[in-house]
């Protein structure tokens, strides 16, 4: 019986692969190779770096886990991503049992800075293969290297492989799993004197608890590495851990040892003496192979064109190509909403649960993939070309001076057409400081969403009153005000809040390099799936919380109490005026349902907070239920001025007309220009935006995701406040 | 002539070794396990359109860097001439 043997049926521990490796190494492309499709997309306990991991399956039909590791130079914990490489091989990650065994992807045409992190991997102590890669390449620029001869000096395996064809992955995984069974240790750096003796007293003035949980292998990285690594938060009880970190460094410099710069002079002498006679740097005459572009694409007048134009063809397939899939998304969704609608009459409330809640919702987060993926598919050609560095140095002055880098170009364009995908895209930019700001402002550019938003306003109210001309002014500023306030606004963070060291803008220049589909596709497929797993339940979460907001309480007496007033006003019996809730008036009914609701309730509440900026309660509530999108606050204002339904032109028509024509109960106007240019403004500013909340917070932390949408409310409601009380003087017979 | 001066002051094309590195101490130990030590030859191989970063080819290899950051790293032009901006009159 199946029972009776327990531990038999019990699967053994999946083994652990961790690939590990300098940045343009080729680590995806191996990856991608050994994995295939089975990847996902996590983060490590605690922190925001990708966990990007994956299944391989051996030849022998043994299957284990491939951790791709962010790519590092060093092992030094500076940046999020380097903590998260020493974490993992170190074992220091919870609940994660360090690597079995460790895949070492190096560069052949740059082998001697890539043994750099392959030594200092080596002193963690765990199982290591050497993946030689790009070996065609290094042939082609005349590197001739003799892997068999690098396995005995290294006393590891090495193996040749080229990850973009594909030669050599089978050599490379059966010396995987040889070396599980035999591991082998890379040949150790033999450290000096001074070095050996700051070293023990490190281990000597640590308690000895600390020091036997810490193990001797990762005492070097605590004395070169110092207050990096304890700043980081790496080790428990930090004050028990720098004071002897202090002494050990103290006796170094005693003994006329930097202990800064002692560890590169040593590991590059070790290596220097392993590669002794074997050559590494490429023949002058193809040094430059894979560089002879840059000249034009970094030249100061044709590299810059270039730039706009290429930067110009993402945006406007961002914008453009992705706007019939999007419709196509749109146009899918309310079919099913119309089904659902008509199947669901008996259940009203099921109904409006799953039309007005559900089904939108998981439109909402549907929408959103077309851009995702195009943007990705754009990211991953500059990237893997080579040509997002030299982007990124062109651009890098125009944006280092308020924090951010050459690198936060590309996400801050693409949030003009939609803050969701760019917010992702901040991926490519290694420094933690500087990502973050760019995640903190790129909200702030004027996306795609705040269109209709615009268009209402400006058709309603300024094109009419001043002309053609002005309305295009208008339609601009708004546009404008988002990018001019992001830069301050950008200064002001990474000035004075963002307590992250900034990482020097240290780059390198791959060689220009084709950039294989398959990496491409691979990458769009991880991030749109991730954001429909990931943010796309908090996306359709917010979704039906604000249904319901919108819905209930649904007092039983508001159908009554309209019947009766429409039977009073018209001189009708009271059950034909009730017939006509449900044909001619129903629109009306719609409106007063809202009014009731909870969030009806909500706007009148705040609607005072607003009262500075000239909103009355209906707009207050348009602003509240609005949050799950900014674009929603045209069909609220149109249940709550009771336009009736039609297509989307004539809504807007009827809904200007209507918002034209709304008073204050004592007879003013409710909306002039002032009023107009008000609302404008504030959703220029305002996050009312679930979806790129929830990418901010998938990005990087809850936290941070809060203080975008506290900061950008604020913006908006000053924002709003100042135009209104400026507009109101300069407009006679506007609201005021 | 020989004499020291700071990567920063070197021009496009201009060629030089690397005598010692001072600064931050973060930096240091980037610019250091990128190979950035004594005795290592360079080359400015790229100015970007506003001035900086610069961009050099090392061991091989090409990475930009600010003007900033290059400040930390003293050099010994190796072609002969010093940028202008360091000759004494």
């Amino acid at each position: 019986m199946a029972t009776a043997a327990p531990a038999l049926a019990a699967p053994a521990r999946l083994a652990t692969i961790a690939l590990a490796g300098n940045p343009n190494t080729g680590k995806s492309t191996l990856f991608n190779r050994l994995t295939g499709s089975r990847q996902t997309v996590s983060n490590y306990p605690g922190i925001t770096v990708h966990k990007t991991s994956g299944t391989l399956i051996f030849p022998g039909g043994r299957t284990a886990t491939v951790l791709d590791l962010p790519g590092a130079y060093s092992l030094a914990p500076a940046s999020p991503d380097e903590r998260v490489v020493f974490d993992v091989l170190a074992g220091r990650i919870s609940g994660t049992e360090p690597p079995d065994v460790v895949v070492a992807v190096v560069d052949a045409t740059n082998l001697r800075r890539n043994l750099f992190l392959v030594s200092q991997i080596a002193d963690l102590g765990r199982p290591l293969v050497i993946a030689l890669n790009i070996v065609d390449e290094a042939e082609k620029r005349g590197i001739r290297l003799d892997a068999e001869l690098l396995s005995r000096r290294f006393g590891v395996p090495v193996i040749p492989i080229v990850a973009k064809t594909g030669a050599g992955i089978g050599a490379l995984q059966q010396a995987v799993e040889a070396v599980m069974s035999s591991p082998a240790q890379f040949a150790p750096v033999v450290w000096s004197d001074p070095v050996r003796s700051a070293l023990s007293i490190l281990r000597e003035s640590l308690s000895p608890a600390l020091a036997s949980r810490l193990g001797p292998q990762l005492l070097p990285r605590l004395l070169f590495d110092g207050t990096t690594v304890t700043a980081a938060g790496n080790l428990d009880g930090n004050g028990a851990v720098s004071g002897p970190i202090e002494r050990a460094r103290q006796a170094l410099r005693d003994s006329g040892t930097n202990p800064v710069t002692v560890e590169a002079g040593t590991r590059y002498r070790h290596i220097d003496a392993l590669l002794d006679g074997i050559e590494t740097r490429p023949d002058p005459a193809f040094a430059s192979q894979g560089y002879s572009i840059d000249r034009l694409l970094t030249h100061r007048l044709f590299g810059m064109m270039i730039f706009a134009g290429m930067m110009l063809a993402v945006f406007s397939s961002i914008y453009w190509i992705a706007q019939p899939l999007m419709d196509a998304v749109d146009a899918a969704f309310a079919m099913l909403a119309e089904a659902a609608s008509s199947g669901l009459t008996a259940w009203p409330m099921f109904r409006s649960l799953v039309v007005d809640g559900l089904v939108p919702g998981v439109g909402g987060v549907a929408v959103f993939l077309p851009q995702i993926l195009i943007l990705f598919f754009f990211i991953g050609i500059l990237e893997d070309s080579g040509y997002m560095a030299r982007a990124a140095f062109l651009m890098d002055k125009v944006f280092a001076w308020c924090g951010l880098n050459g690198k936060s170009f590309v996400p801050m364009l693409s949030s003009f057409a939609c803050a969701v995908p760019a917010l992702m895209g901040t991926r490519t930019i290694e420094d933690p400081r500087a990502r973050l700001s760019t995640i903190l402002v790129s909200p702030l550019m004027s996306c795609s969403a705040r269109l209709p938003v615009y268009v209402l306003m400006i058709g309603a109210f300024i094109q009419p009153q001043f002309g053609v001309f002005w309305a295009g002014v208008a339609l601009f500023a708004m546009h404008a005000l988002g990018l001019f306030t992001a830069v301050p606004i950008a200064f002001l963070i990474s000035r004075f809040l963002l307590r992250i060291r900034p990482l020097p803008f240290l780059l390198e220049m791959p060689p220009y390099r084709m950039p294989r589909l398959c990496d491409v596709g691979l990458r769009m497929f991880r991030s749109g799936r991730e954001f429909v797993l990931r943010a796309g339940t908090i996306i359709l979460a917010f979704s039906v919380l604000i249904w319901a907001a919108t819905y209930f309480p649904r007092p039983e007496g508001v159908r009554g109490d309209l019947a009766q007033r429409v039977a009073v006003e018209r001189g009708i019996p009271i059950g034909e005026a009730d017939a006509l809730l449900d044909s001619e008036l129903a629109p009306v009914l719609r409106s007063s349902y809202l009014e009731q609701s909870y969030i009806g309730r909500a706007g009148h509440l705040i609607q005072p907070v607003f009262a500075p900026a000239g909103f009355d309660w209906k707009i207050t509530m348009a602003v509240l239920a609005s949050f799950p999108a900014r674009e929603v606050v045209v069909s609220t204002l149109g249940i709550v001025y009771s336009v009736e339904e039609g297509d989307d032109d004539e809504v807007a028509q009827r809904l200007g007309d209507r918002l034209a024509a709304a008073e204050w109960p004592d007879g003013r106007r409710v909306y002039g220009p002032a009023v107009a240019i008000a609302i404008m403004v504030f959703f220029a500013y305002c996050l009312q935006c679930v979806s790129t909340i929830a990418v901010i917070a998938r990005e990087s932390g809850w936290r941070w995701a809060l203080f975008a949408f506290g900061y950008m409310t604020a913006l908006a409601w000053l924002g709003a406040v100042a135009a209104y009380q400026i507009g109101s003087l300069g407009f006679p017979g506007g609201a005021a | 002539m020989s004499g020291v001066t700071t990567l920063d002051r070197l021009r496009l094309r201009d060629t030089g070794r690397i005598v010692s590195l001072d600064g931050r101490e973060d930096l240091l130990q980037r610019l250091m396990a990128l190979g950035f030590l004594p005795g290592a030859r360079l080359e400015v191989v790229q100015v970007a359109p506003f001035g900086d970063p610069i961009t050099i080819a090392l061991d091989g290899w090409r990475i930009s860097l600010r003007l900033g950051d290059a400040a930390s790293i003293a050099v010994e032009p190796a072609n002969g001439r010093t940028s202008s901006r360091t000759e004494v009159p």
